[in-house]
Parts: C-alpha cells; sequence; structure tokens
C-alpha cells in the first residue's frame, strides 16, 4: 500500500480484501483512520468520542488473528464506527444529549456486540442530532456535524456523523439508525450508500430508544457493496428483541452483482411533480432512464396515503418518544440538577436542563397526542393512517420489485437555515417516513451531483419487506453504471 | 346510626405476584429481600437501549390462574405502557395490559353464611412490579430506591362491583388466595406483599339499583385492614351524603395507626396516564394447544377436594373446609391418611390432629407445612400409638408438640419422655392404694351411695401417677376396690 490516502480512498470491502491478502494490516488501517480524524475532524465535528486505545488493541488483535490465517471474516480488523446512540460498554454514551452526562454504559448494543464479535475495530462514536430527532445534525447538544462537501452545509441527520465521517474518509464502513430518515437523508448530503433494514431485521437492544415502532439500526457505507457486508453482520434474531424476526438473513452478497435486467421498478410520479427541487428531480430522473437502459422495466405507482405520511409520522414518533423519554429523570443516571428542590424539583430541573428544544417540543406534542381525550383523534388515527400507506405499498409491491424516487427535495441545505423553522425541517422527511410507518426497507444511494450545486443527490429505493438483498442489487447496478463520485471537495479546499 | 340504611358495594383489585424464579422481562431473581438493587440488571434498572424480554412461565401462570377462575382465556392480547412519573418506576413507565388482557370474566366461589355464590369477576391481566423508595437510611437525609421488586411478574385479577359486605370480600379474598395457592401461581403472602388488595368502596340506599360514587382504598396488606378501612369507609360516605353532600371519586390511603382513610391525590393532581400500545412487544398470542395443555395440568381445587373429603371420607363441611383452605395442609392430610390406612375412622381422627393441635402449633409458630418436622407419616404413627394403648391423649398432645418443634421418632419421644400409658394393673394398685388410704371420708360417702366421687379417685389416681395411667384400668381397678 503506498501512502495513507490511497489506503483511506478504499472501500471496505476493499479494504476486506487488502487485510486478506495482507498487503495492509489492521494497524496500518487504523492508525490511517484515527490519523485522519485527527487531522479533520476540528472541521467535520462527525466524532463525538474517539476510542483510540480501544481501536489500536483490536486492531492488534485482528492482525494476531491474521497472522495465525485465523482471519473472523469480512470484517476483521476493519476500522468502523458507531452512531452514539448505540451503546457500548464502557465508553460514554450521550445520544447528543446533556442529560446523559457521565453516563457510561455497562452493556454493549447488540450490533456493536456483533461488529465486534466479527473483529471489527472501533473507532470511535459519531455525532448525531439529540436522541435522533432532527434531519440536520443540528440538534446535538455537543456540537453541529459539518458536510465534507461544503462545510458550511449541514450532512443530514440525525446520522449526520455516520454519513459525514464516512465521506470525509475518517472510518470504512458506519452504522446509524432511522426513524424517519435519519439513515438515508445524510447518506444523500453526503454522498455515500446508506440503509435502512427492515423493521425488525436488526436488533434494537442497546440502542438508545427514540420511536420504538419506528426506530431501525442499519450501516452506511461509501459502496453498496460495503453496506451489504455491514448488514450482513449485524443482521438477524436476537432474543432480547422480541421484535426482531426469526426470519433467516439472505445472503446480501450472492445476488449484487446480477444487474438491473428483469427488475421492474416502481416510480410514484407525485413524488416527483411539485415540492421537489429542478436538479434533483433531473438526477433521479436520469436514474431512472438508467435503470430503463440496463433492462430494467418501469411502472407507475401509486401511493396516495403519503401525503398523510409526515402528519402520523409526528403524531406516533413524539408519542413513542415521550414515552421512552421518562427514563431521564435524574434517579438512577446521567444528568442529576435541582437535588435539594425535593422530587418534583429535582424532575424538572434535571429535563429542564437536561433536554434541548427539539426533545422538548417532541416530549409536549407526545405527551399531548396520548393524553385522555385526544388518543383516538391522535395516536389512534395515526396508526390508523400507518395501515393505509402498508396497504398502498401491498398494492405497489404487486405490480414491481422495487420502488424508486428521491431521498430529499433538495440537496444538502446550509447550517441554521431552517432550525428557526421546525415544520420545515420536518418536510425534509416526507419522502423517508413511510418507510418507516410502512416497516419497509429503503436505501438511499447516490446517482451524481446536482447539476448547479455540485452536490451529492440520493435515490431512494424501497423495497419488500426483508428483500433487502434486491435492494442491494438494484443499488449496485446504478453504481456499477456510474462509478464512484469524486472526493468530497470541502476538506481539500 | 343510619348505616344500616345503605349497603355497600365493593370491587376488588388484587395484586398477586406469579411465583416465578425470575422477573417477567429479564433473568433476575424473583427472591424476597436481599441488599438493595442485589437483584437488578440494565433491564429491570430501565437503562437506556434495553428491551423486555418476556418470561414465558408468567404467561402460563397467568393463563392457569384465567382458566381455575373459569375466565375466557384470549388467545390474542396486547401489552400496553402506563405512564407515570415516580422514582420507584424505573423507566417512567409500567408494562402493563391495558385495552386486550389475557383473561376475561370468570368467577370467584365464597360462602358466606352456609349460602354459596359465585363472585363475577372482569378481567385478569398481567403487568410488572414496581420497585420501592427508602427513606431516612441516608445519613445526609436523601432517599434511596431499591429495585429488587422492579420487574417482579404480577397479575392483577379484577372484581365486578359485586360484593355487598365485608364478610363477602374477606371470604373473596379467601377462596381467592386458596386457589391462587393451590394453583402454585402465588404463596398468598400478604405480610411481604406477593398478594396485595385495593378496594372500590361505595355506598347506596337499600332498594337502589344504581351504583353510588366509588373511592379506591389502597395499602390493604392483611384481612383485618381490609375490614377496618372498609368499615371506616361506610362511615364515612355515609355521613357524606346523610349531610347532604357528594362522594367525590378519589384514590384514598389507609392508615393503620389511625384506623382512617384519607385522600391521597387530589382531583388537580389526578393521573392520565396515557396508556399506548407497548411498541416493544408484540401483542401475545396463545395457541390452543398451549390453554388446552396448561388445563390439563390444573390440580383439584379446594372447593372440589372438600367436596371429596365429605363425600368419600364422611368428614363435616367445617372439617372439609379448613383442611383444603391451604392446598400444602391438604396434601399433609393426605398423605398421613395414607400412612395411617384409609378409612372414615382415621379420616375423622385425623382431620381432629391436623384441624386441632397441628393447626395450633403450626399459627404459633408460623411455619409452613414444609418446613414441618412433623411428617405425615409420624402424625399416622402417633395417632396408632394412641389406638394401640401406648399413649393416652395428654401424653400424645405432648408427644406430638415435642415432635413437631424437635422432630424425632414419635415412639421414641414417647419412651424417652415416660409419656407412655401405664397399664399394669400391679402399679395402678398401688397408687389406687395410695389414695384411698388417705381418703377414708371419701371412701366412706363412696360406700355410702355417693357413686358420683368415682370420677374423684380417678382424677386423684392419674394425679399420682403423673397422668400416665391407662384411663380404663385405673377405672376398673378403683370398681374392684371400692366394691359394690
Ligand atoms: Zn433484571
Amino acid at each position: 500500500m503506498s501512502g495513507a490516502g490511497e489506503l483511506l480512498d478504499l472501500s471496505l470491502t476493499g479494504l476486506s480484501a487488502a487485510l486478506a491478502a495482507g498487503r495492509v494490516s489492521a494497524r496500518e488501517a487504523t492508525e490511517a483512520a484515527l490519523a485522519r480524524i485527527e487531522a479533520t475532524d476540528g472541521r467535520v465535528g462527525a466524532f463525538l468520542a474517539v476510542t483510540a486505545e480501544r481501536a489500536r488493541e483490536r486492531a492488534a488483535a485482528a492482525d494476531a488473528r491474521a497472522a495465525r490465517g485465523a482471519r473472523l471474516g469480512p470484517l476483521d480488523g476493519v476500522p468502523l464506527a458507531v452512531k452514539d446512540l448505540f451503546l457500548t460498554r464502557g465508553v460514554a454514551t450521550t445520544a447528543a444529549s446533556r442529560i446523559l452526562a457521565g453516563f457510561v454504559p455497562p452493556y454493549d448494543a447488540a450490533v456493536v456486540e456483533r461488529l465486534e464479535a466479527a473483529g471489527a475495530v472501533l473507532l470511535g462514536k459519531l455525532n448525531l442530532d439529540e436522541f435522533a430527532m432532527g434531519s440536520s445534525n443540528e440538534n446535538s447538544a455537543v456540537k453541529p456535524c459539518h458536510n465534507p462537501w461544503d462545510l458550511a452545509r449541514t450532512p443530514g441527520g440525525s446520522s449526520g456523523g455516520s454519513a459525514a465521517a464516512l465521506a470525509a474518509r475518517q472510518a470504512f464502513g458506519t452504522l446509524g439508525t432511522d426513524t424517519g430518515g435519519s439513515i438515508r437523508e445524510p447518506a444523500a448530503f453526503c454522498g455515500v450508500v446508506g440503509l435502512k433494514p427492515t423493521y425488525g431485521r436488526v436488533s434494537r437492544y442497546g440502542v438508545v430508544a427514540f420511536a420504538s415502532s419506528l426506530d431501525q439500526p442499519g450501516p452506511l457505507g461509501r459502496t453498496v457493496g460495503d453496506a451489504a457486508a455491514l448488514l450482513q453482520v449485524i443482521a438477524g434474531r436476537d432474543a432480547r428483541d422480541l421484535t426482531s424476526s426469526t426470519r433467516p438473513v439472505d445472503d446480501y452478497g450472492a445476488a449484487l452483482e446480477e444487474g438491473a435486467r428483469g427488475l421492474t421498478v416502481g416510480v410514484p410520479r407525485a413524488w416527483l411533480a411539485e415540492g421537489v427541487e429542478a436538479g434533483v428531480a433531473r438526477r433521479v430522473k436520469e436514474a431512472l432512464a438508467l435503470y430503463e437502459r440496463l433492462g430494467a422495466k418501469l411502472v407507475d405507482v401509486e401511493l396516495p396515503h403519503t401525503k398523510y405520511g409526515i402528519a402520523a409520522y409526528y403524531l406516533i414518533a413524539p408519542a413513542e418518544a415521550s414515552s421512552n423519554l421518562a427514563r431521564y429523570d435524574g434517579v438512577r443516571f446521567g444528568l442529576r440538577e435541582g437535588g435539594a428542590g425535593g422530587l418534583k424539583g429535582m424532575y424538572g430541573a434535571t429535563r429542564a436542563a437536561g433536554f434541548g428544544a427539539e426533545p422538548k417540543r417532541r416530549i409536549m406534542l407526545g405527551t399531548y397526542a396520548l393524553s385522555a381525550g385526544y388518543y383516538d383523534a391522535y395516536y389512534l388515527r395515526a396508526q390508523k393512517v400507518r395501515t393505509l400507506l402498508r396497504r398502498d405499498f401491498e398494492r405497489a409491491f404487486e405490480r414491481c420489485d422495487v420502488i424508486a424516487g428521491p431521498v430529499t427535495p433538495a440537496v444538502a441545505f446550509r447550517l441554521g437555515e431552517k432550525v428557526a423553522d421546525p415544520l420545515a425541517m420536518y418536510l425534509e422527511d416526507v419522502f423517508t417516513v413511510t418507510c418507516n410507518l410502512a416497516a419497509l426497507p429503503g436505501l438511499s444511494v447516490p446517482c451524481g451531483l446536482h447539476p448547479e450545486q455540485q452536490l451529492p443527490v440520493g435515490l431512494q429505493l424501497i423495497g419488500r419487506p426483508f428483500d433487502e438483498a434486491t435492494l442491494l442489487r438494484a443499488a449496485r447496478a446504478l453504481e456499477r453504471e456510474q462509478g464512484p463520485l469524486p472526493r468530497p471537495a470541502g476538506l481539500e479546499a | 346510626m343510619p348505616v344500616a340504611d345503605f349497603e355497600v358495594v365493593m370491587g376488588l383489585e388484587v395484586h398477586a405476584q406469579l411465583l416465578t424464579r425470575t422477573k417477567i422481562f429479564c433473568g433476575c431473581s424473583t427472591a424476597f429481600g436481599g441488599e438493595p438493587n442485589a437483584h437488578t440488571c440494565p433491564v429491570c434498572l430501565g437503562l437506556p437501549g434495553v428491551l423486555p424480554a418476556l418470561n414465558q412461565r408468567v404467561v402460563e401462570f397467568a393463563v392457569r390462574a384465567g382458566l381455575a377462575l373459569g375466565c375466557e382465556v384470549k388467545r390474542k392480547s396486547v401489552w400496553a405502557r402506563k405512564n407515570y412519573f415516580y422514582p420507584d418506576l424505573p423507566k417512567g413507565y409500567q408494562i402493563s395490559q391495558y385495552e386486550l388482557p389475557i383473561c376475561e370474566g370468570g368467577g370467584v366461589p365464597i360462602t358466606v353464611d352456609g349460602k354459596e355464590r359465585v363472585v363475577q369477576l372482569v378481567r385478569i391481566h398481567m403487568e410488572e412490579d414496581a420497585g420501592k423508595n427508602v427513606h431516612g437510611v441516608a445519613a445526609d437525609g436523601s432517599s434511596g430506591v431499591d429495585l429488587n421488586r422492579a420487574g417482579v411478574p404480577l397479575c392483577e385479577i379484577v372484581s365486578a362491583p359485586d360484593l355487598f359486605s365485608i364478610d363477602e370480600a374477606t371470604e373473596y379474598l379467601k377462596s381467592l388466595r386458596a386457589i391462587l395457592m393451590y394453583l402454585g401461581v402465588n404463596d398468598g403472602n400478604l405480610e411481604e406483599g406477593s398478594f396485595r388488595c385495593d378496594a372500590n368502596v361505595s355506598v347506596r340506599r337499600r332498594g337502589a339499583a344504581a351504583l353510588g360514587q366509588r373511592c379506591e382504598i389502597k395499602n390493604l396488606n392483611s384481612f383485618r385492614f381490609l375490614r377496618q378501612a372498609v368499615e371506616y369507609e361506610v362511615r364515612r360516605q355515609v355521613e357524606v351524603l346523610e349531610g347532604g353532600g357528594r362522594v367525590v371519586q378519589e384514590t384514598r390511603l389507609f392508615d393503620p395507626a389511625r384506623g382512617e382513610t384519607r385522600a391521597m391525590r387530589s382531583k388537580e393532581d389526578a393521573h392520565d396516564y396515557r396508556y399506548f400500545p407497548e411498541p416493544d412487544l408484540p401483542p401475545l398470542v396463545l395457541d390452543d394447544a398451549f390453554v388446552e395443555e396448561v388445563r390439563r395440568t390444573l390440580p383439584e381445587l379446594p372447593r372440589a377436594r372438600a367436596a371429596r373429603y365429605q363425600r368419600d371420607l364422611g368428614l363435616s363441611a367445617y372439617d372439609a373446609q379448613l383442611l383444603t383452605a391451604e392446598r400444602a395442609v391438604a396434601e399433609f392430610f393426605d398423605a398421613a391418611l395414607a400412612a395411617y390406612g384409609a378409612g372414615a375412622e382415621g379420616a375423622k381422627k385425623l382431620a381432629n390432629w391436623v384441624n386441632g393441635d397441628v393447626a395450633r402449633l403450626a399459627n404459633e409458630s408460623g411455619l409452613a407445612p414444609a418446613a414441618w418436622k412433623l411428617t405425615p407419616e409420624k402424625l399416622a404413627a402417633l395417632v396408632k400409638l394412641v389406638d394401640a394403648g401406648t399413649v393416652g391423649g395428654p401424653g400424645a398432645k405432648q408427644a406430638l408438640e415435642a415432635v413437631f418443634r424437635e422432630g424425632g421418632d414419635p415412639a421414641e419421644v414417647v419412651k424417652a419422655r415416660g409419656l407412655a400409658q401405664v397399664s399394669d394393673e400391679g402399679a395402678v394398685e398401688a397408687a389406687a392404694d395410695a389414695v384411698l388410704a388417705r381418703s377414708a371420708a371419701e371412701v366412706e360417702r363412696y360406700r355410702g351411695g355417693n357413686t358420683k366421687l368415682m370420677g374423684f379417685f380417678v382424677g386423684q389416681v392419674m394425679k399420682e401417677m403423673k397422668g400416665k395411667g391407662n384411663p380404663a384400668v385405673v377405672n376398673a381397678v378403683l370398681k374392684r376396690k371400692l366394691g359394690p
């Protein structure tokens, strides 16, 4: 391997092959990544914690295994990082909130266990919107994260750090979580691949809960193959999460290179009409045309209830969040304020000081939606929208294998642009929340740069339940045809 | 007192701990006591990121209770979150069941004043217990939280407002407790809180059809407290109504020290629990095969057993009911009878012992049958010693007490303690001679026709023999000596 820069340009699968062939060591890859983080993260802000010591130890162990000819698999020795919503034993986990100050978990999230059991080297914990609530990473109580394509812009959220770290070549793969688009939107903004698996495909055990019926951990990678390799390791039943599926996990690599021929791609035309910025619409349409050239068939599909998605999402997610966030009360862990003010004083002071504006807003929304007298009108109705959306998709998937459309209405916006307008921020999620509400897998794959702004545009692919394999295959067909995006310009300038 | 013009209407909510070894959503022990927070893990501490993993035994036990109480066991039920803030509730919500509980309907049989009827149930649902706040232990005056109980499985059994006197309420609780204990799903321990009761109490004028406004009374952890609390509450509500006021629906706490109930939460503070379906747990779906398997393994219940004792063993209703109130006692009786050799005569004798001296000793010692040193076989052996005349009634009582407290073989205890009955005529004659010699006046009167004095002579001889004389031999010897 000639230089650190070249090494860091490798995809996860590329690095894995180099590790397997002995062309590079886990130590070299880890040192290169740590050096890159050191050199660039002051400007990017992707990391909330760097676990250099733990990473070096694990890299050494991986090299020892490689020397014995006992590599554990494709992730052995590969430096990765995870959103700071995943619990890590002995390493502070903050959810980017002040209220978790000082909280050091006594256990690892299921997916962290799986990654480490596969030999992965964890570099650290990645920035996010507080409790995963946001679409720009600006709700982080620690610091904002910046988009490596243009440091004045958002990397998206809530898994902003997970996408930015990849675009900045700080890690070879990352994990995020997606409740309403929190993997796909940042992946689109940062020009990487992000996959929200089917609800129940990946264990939520050890993931700080935001909205339990919508949350799903998933991989981000610089290539489709990288996302597939990560999903392969983290997917599968976990007895500690009764909502995780017992369904066997597919071999995601098997069909990856089969191309688009024979696929039927459903296009919800309404998603490309009003509300989508012209440059984004153009790139998405070009991607659709490319699929057709590659031998896929395009059909129009109707998803008439999409328009109710945001309303339903912003009732269900806050309702569940208001309950999930009740445990941050100053009693057992994290921040405690106003301990002298009696019980109610402590509750009030702790939660007032500990939560930022967005969690507070959602706790209030959710508490209201669940209150006696309002439950039927709000929460129950929103659940009915979920059923209708699911039926929309079932009908659509009678006619197609994947559904394709934009991830977001526009490319990455400027930091600060929407902070004062929560509703505009919520509308960022208009194309992504439906996947979560219908429990379907969704993927964001780059489909070129915006013609004027030269910022990445993402194509969203939505699949049948548990059919991540077809999503990955379709995304790979596009990726193979388009070739890689150029390096992000923001950091090199 | 105008109370007589009114009728009380009650519904009871019983929280019964289900006797699993581990908690409902994690693998921690459910053992009572222990150092504070010794039986905890990330799940029952409610740490971020944890999820509940359902203990299937809890479901089995709830189904067992439901089937035994004649409920409809729902093939699909749904977990719900009950949201409220309290330091002993680690997640800020309790996982319970709300709209779709596991059991609906059913009833509990009671007998009051010789009349049997079935008290209607509304539902049974499963839920997790909370921990407890601990005050006054820290030097700085701060309070602590002990979460050992957090996540202990409970079932809540809710009766209809179908209880019309305190006696009925007491009988209901006793019957329900006995059934749950028979099923092996609850240990019936009121003091340790594994069988707790809240009462919904209302009053109405006799003859009125509509129910009055009810108050919920909490903290009734003994039958005595239930009685005191309800009596107080009925008086209070009647006074309010007689004074032209209205009873306000509220939660009241029973204060055992003062024998009063008092309002616990004001109306402004009323809880809105914001129930919603628990997204971390899929709906609970039971298949018929599972329910049938639980039904197949149900034990014989107290009432069926008591009826069998009356029918097959000729025991009185009173004896049969006492023997069957606790499953372990009934099993002790069955085993003793088997060791003795079945039959109505043996059953009556054993029932007298079990309901008499054994029950007294059990009460005094507070020991459950499993902890008794007296085994069924030893009791049977002791009764056989009485039958054989080896030991008399007073000696047998002493022997029983010794075996109960210290163990040992009854025959050996009788021997070692010198409790054996003396049937040897020579010994009895010696004692009789001594008594007659010093009772010349009484002998004179007896021979003069006052035969009632025989009792006096027998008593004196028994006293002389330290109670060990065989009464039959003593009588025979005295009659011969006093002569006609
Ligand atoms: Zn536990």
